[in-house]
């Protein structure tokens, strides 16, 4: 096609605030675990985030309109590999998510998640009329329904779930109508009063999702499992005060009280540290992250490139917005990690790869 | 470009903004969310995390010793380990139990069955799984503390009592508060403390025991200590020191023995109590660490009862030694007048029954005492006598006399769950049973039988009191008791001087019970009983059964006016006379009181004793730990008295 596009059409806003972000995040890991048995942990957190520019440097120089043809083979793909890890995965925690490859374990959703943005982009860009009807809306449900189930069959209710604000978000782009989108939100209403309505959760979720619902709801009655976890985060960020305890001097994170502090329930760690100063830093980093996707979608040259890019924002946004609840006790554990704050090598990549896409899509704006 | 790609750039604007509004929106609301947290509420979590990082824990302080008269440690405490199970995460607990099970010789039910009972209590709250940890158990937990995450050790202090339960019924012996010594010490006592339940530990638990000091600590999330911020000590209880004196408490407890009963010495002229045994006795160093409920049931349902403290407890008929009242009851009141004598053909009629005098019974010599006169009456313990004696003087009389002399009346020592006997009367059968007084119940009476009962500590006072010129002291423990109550009760000097030369011939004089007893040198008096636990008829009748046995009863002092030392025993079923059976005991004690007393300047400690005393309490420690029944000469004769034939 045309000419390559040169470094300076990079967003470099976007990986301003990025690099910030992992900043925070390194800070973090290393405060959370300097002391203890995990001792390192941010050195390797730093080499993901390196591997993770380079994969996305990689990625952004593709057009994304070569990965958007080959949108079907991927969904394929994605599909069998769920499909695989159910029947071949490891098992850690009670739960099939882990596929052993090149030395090391990656979350086959994490993946997953990144080819639906894809797919799904491909599905909306070919819709031509500007009004979603029925029947693609039917069609897009689908396709997201079916990794999607094979995702909660993992059992992993979290990831499962980022798949929904893609769906939701992507249908709202695409002229979704407004009797259609009433009808989805009330439905959802109901969904999730059913799972919070304990006869009828008994029949759709499994004892361990339905435990952290009940501690989520009653976190008193649950001294040592969930509701726990809940209660201790929420007392780090309480007792973390304006000001916060200072770099590496928060109690419930240094003395381990927090749960996975290093990971699920870093901002939790960061938010006792660093204090409301802190979170309005970090939650102001997100916000800044979240409105340049927007922007990026917004002078995307096509309606592929909008999708593809506001698909990424709504995965990001949906883990942010999940993540950061239940740090502060506003929704249960879900094992939803931060992007790029949360140490682990799959989610970090995942982001990377999202990113990536943004990237080229951005970098395309003005060629033609 | 792909078939399926429309160069449509015609982008949902609208729409991409109404999303930018939803993520500020969204942004917006967690941020309240930190917001109420870390600003409104920030004071509530900032406490909780202070609670979650700091655990106070408990310095326990020491229980105050107890030293004898002379300064010597009768008893004080041990450092001891008790290993705890931290129960934070049970499923964590549930994979270590087969390893502590193997390390520590706890059986994995044993465990379970730990963990049940306590399933109830807070889970940050450790248990106790093995009170006293042994050098090996130390070694082990030690050895494992990094791949065994759940155990910890507790430094704790222990009560040492001195072995074989040597003066075990006075010290008592501590355990943990129970909820109603908590509910009543007004906060002063929390669960788990160590309190004193029975005997001196428990009357000067005050004293005794200390302040708790406090350590705050930094503890991680598995509870583990990391670091500790303050440290108050704790106050170590005050040692009392006992009227108790090591050497005379040895001999009683070898001479009694095992046999059942109990020795009671006091110095009737201070009240002190010298010694003090009662026997059976549990071993009050098993309580000290952990009793089952299998053993505590047992120890209360145990027929000999040994958890009863007979020199205050055991209320029983003190037989002839209460001649002694009826003797000053006819002196004081002249009736009848002192030389009344009686002829004893071996039994007397009174109120159209035959009444026994136990001569009747004798199988050896006369079984009669033929004519008596007082004197004579006391030293050969005449039934007959007594009986138209208390016929004379009339139940109103005896019971007056009785009562003055503290028959009926606790004697106020220093020890909890005093019993008081009784002292029977017109009033008193009216009250328990609603019947008139049986004019043949006097007669029994007069020879301390019938309803009259006393304990030896009561017989005790009472003889020591007499002899004294009708002064009682009151019986105490504690050497430097503030106050020491006083009663007198008037006694004429001719009475006092009757009775008292009386009862040093009944040891001296040629006829009377105890002249086995006597001793060269030392003006031994006393007075033997033998007291029927059921009349001879129905004994006979029902044939014979240990429980039936006679009780004897000696009750001794030296010298023969104002004592110095006075000296009462029981020995329970012995199926002998009280001056056989009772008096060697009495007669061992006021012979060891003597020894003593020659060996050293009056009045002083001999820097010998004085250096063999106090901090280590080994030295003390090493000759009793030499009382074992079955080395004990004296035991093993008694035993061996213990069953005879009298037939």
């Amino acid at each position: 096609m045309k000419e390559a596009p040169g470094t300076r059409d990079y967003d470099w806003w976007l990986l301003a605030i990025l690099a910030a972000i992992c900043a925070l995040g390194v800070l973090e890991i290393y405060s959370a675990t300097h002391a203890s048995n995990l001792a390192g942990m941010h050195i390797k957190q730093i080499k993901w985030l390196l591997f993770g520019f380079g994969i996305m440097f990689g990625l952004s120089r593709v057009d994304y309109h070569l990965i958007l043809d080959q949108a079907l083979i991927l969904y394929v793909v994605c599909l069998a590999a769920l499909a695989a890890v159910l029947v071949l995965g490891s098992t850690r925690f009670g739960a099939r998510r882990w596929i052993h490859m090149f030395g090391q374990d990656f979350q086959v959703s994490e993946l997953a998640k990144l080819i639906i943005i894809i797919v799904l982009a491909r599905f909306f860009a070919e819709v031509r009329s500007d009004e979603l009807d029925l029947r693609d809306l039917l069609k897009a449900g689908m396709l997201v329904g079916v990794p999607l189930t094979l995702i909660l069959k993992q059992p992993d209710l979290g990831t499962a779930l980022v798949l929904v604000p893609m769906l939701a978000v992507g249908s709202f782009l695409a002229g979704l109508k407004w009797l259609h989108a009433g009808i989805f939100t009330l439905a959802g209403v109901l969904l999730v009063g059913a799972v919070l309505y304990p006869p009828v959760s008994k029949h759709i979720l499994k004892p361990y999702q339905r435990e952290r619902i009940t501690s989520f709801l009653h976190p008193e009655e649950d001294a040592k499992g969930s509701g726990y976890q809940l209660l201790q985060s929420k007392i780090a960020v309480g007792s973390g005060g304006f000001w916060g305890k200072g770099f590496g001097n928060g109690s419930q994170n240094q003395l381990g009280y927090i749960p996975v502090r290093y990971s699920d329930f870093i901002m939790s760690a960061w938010a006792e540290e660093q204090g409301f100063k802190g979170v309005l830093l970090a939650l102001g980093l997100y916000m800044a992250l979240l409105l340049r996707l927007v922007q990026n979608a917004q002078r995307a040259k096509d309606r592929a490139g909008m999708f593809l890019v506001m698909g990424v924002a709504a995965a990001l946004g949906f883990h942010v917005l999940v993540n950061v609840a239940m740090v502060i006790g506003a929704m249960p554990v879900t094992g939803i990690p931060l992007p790029l704050m949360s140490y682990g090598g799959s989610a970090t990549l995942f982001v990377f790869m999202a990113i990536g896409l943004v990237m080229n899509v951005r970098l395309r704006r003005f060629v033609n | 470009m792909s078939y399926w790609f429309r160069n449509d750039n015609r982008l949902p604007q609208t729409r991409l903004a109404v999303v930018s509004y939803f993520i500020v929106g969204m942004i917006g609301l967690l941020l309240l969310g930190f917001w109420k947290l870390q600003v409104i509420d920030s004071d509530k979590y900032v406490q909780m995390a202070e609670q979650n990082r700091v655990r106070s824990i408990p310095i326990i302080a020491p229980r105050g010793r107890m030293l004898d008269r002379d300064g010597r440690v009768l008893v004080d405490n041990r450092p001891s380990f008790s290993v705890l199970l931290l129960r934070d995460d049970l499923k964590l607990v549930e994979q270590y139990l087969p390893v502590i099970s193997d390390g520590l010789g706890i059986s994995i039910d044993d465990l379970h069955d730990q963990l049940q009972n306590t399933r109830n209590l807070p889970k940050f709250q450790p248990i106790v799984i093995k009170p006293e940890a042994s050098s090996a158990d130390l070694d082990f937990i030690e050895s494992h503390r990094a791949d065994i995450p759940v155990l910890e050790m507790l430094s704790v202090s222990r009560r040492r009592y001195l072995p074989n339960g040597f003066l075990a019924h006075a010290t008592g012996y501590v355990g943990e508060a129970s909820e109603q010594q908590i509910e009543a010490s007004n906060g002063k006592l929390r669960p788990g403390d160590v309190v004193g339940k029975s005997g001196l530990e428990r009357q000067y638990n005050d004293i005794l025991m200390g302040t708790d000091g406090m350590r705050r600590v930094i503890v991680n999330s598995v509870g583990k200590e990391v670091d500790h911020l303050t440290q108050q000590d704790p106050i170590p209880g005050k040692q009392i020191q006992l009227t108790v004196d090591l050497d005379l408490q040895q001999v009683a407890e070898q001479s009694l023995g095992q046999r059942p009963g109990a020795v009671v010495a006091l110095d009737p002229r201070t009240g002190e109590v010298l010694t003090m045994v009662s026997r059976p006795t549990p071993d009050p160093n098993d309580f000290a660490v952990r009793i089952s409920a299998k053993e505590w049931k047992q120890l209360n349902e145990d027929p000999l009862h040994p958890l009863l403290n007979r020199a205050i407890q055991a209320q029983l008929a003190p037989g002839s030694v209460f001649k002694i009242v009826t003797a000053t009851a006819m002196l004081e009141d002249h009736n009848p007048p002192e030389g009344f004598t009686t002829y004893c053909p071996g039994y007397g009629t009174f109120y159209g029954r035959q009444f026994k005098c136990w001569v009747y019974f004798s199988k050896k010599g006369a079984t009669s005492h033929g004519a008596t006169n007082l004197h004579e009456a006391i030293l050969k313990s005449c039934d007959v006598f007594f009986y138209t004696v208390g016929m004379r003087l009339g139940i109103d009389r005896l019971s007056y006399f009785g009562d003055k002399l503290g028959i009926g009346h606790k004697t106020g020592i220093d020890l909890p769950s005093e019993e008081s006997g009784l002292m029977p009367s017109e009033q008193w059968v009216e009250r328990a049973f609603h019947r008139k007084w049986y004019a043949g119940e006097t007669i029994s009476v007069s020879t301390g039988q019938g309803a009259v009962t006393t304990t030896p500590l009561q017989l005790a006072r009472l003889i020591g009191g007499i002899a004294s010129g009708g002064v009682f002291k009151q019986p105490h423990m504690i050497k430097d008791a503030q106050t020491v109550a006083e009663e007198r009760f008037p006694i004429s000097d001719h009475t006092v001087e009757k009775v008292t030369d009386a009862m040093y011939g009944v040891i001296n004089e040629t006829g009377g019970t105890g002249t086995q007893l006597k001793l060269t040198g030392i003006e031994l008096s006393g007075k033997s009983g033998t007291a029927q636990v059921i009349g001879y008829d129905t004994r006979n009748r029902l044939g014979k059964q240990k429980k039936f046995e006679d009780n004897a009863w000696f009750v001794g002092y030296a010298p023969k006016r104002n004592p110095e030392i006075v000296v009462a025993v029981l020995v329970q079923e012995s199926g002998q006379h009280g001056g056989e059976a009772a008096g060697p005991v009495v007669r061992d004690i006021i012979k060891a009181y003597y020894d003593k007393k020659n060996r050293r300047t009056p009045g002083t400690v001999t820097a010998e004793e004085r250096g063999a005393n106090p901090a280590s309490g080994t030295a003390v420690v090493a000759p009793v730990a030499a009382i074992k029944p079955e080395e004990h000469p004296a035991a093993q004769s008694h035993s061996a008295q213990g069953n005879p034939d009298p037939q």
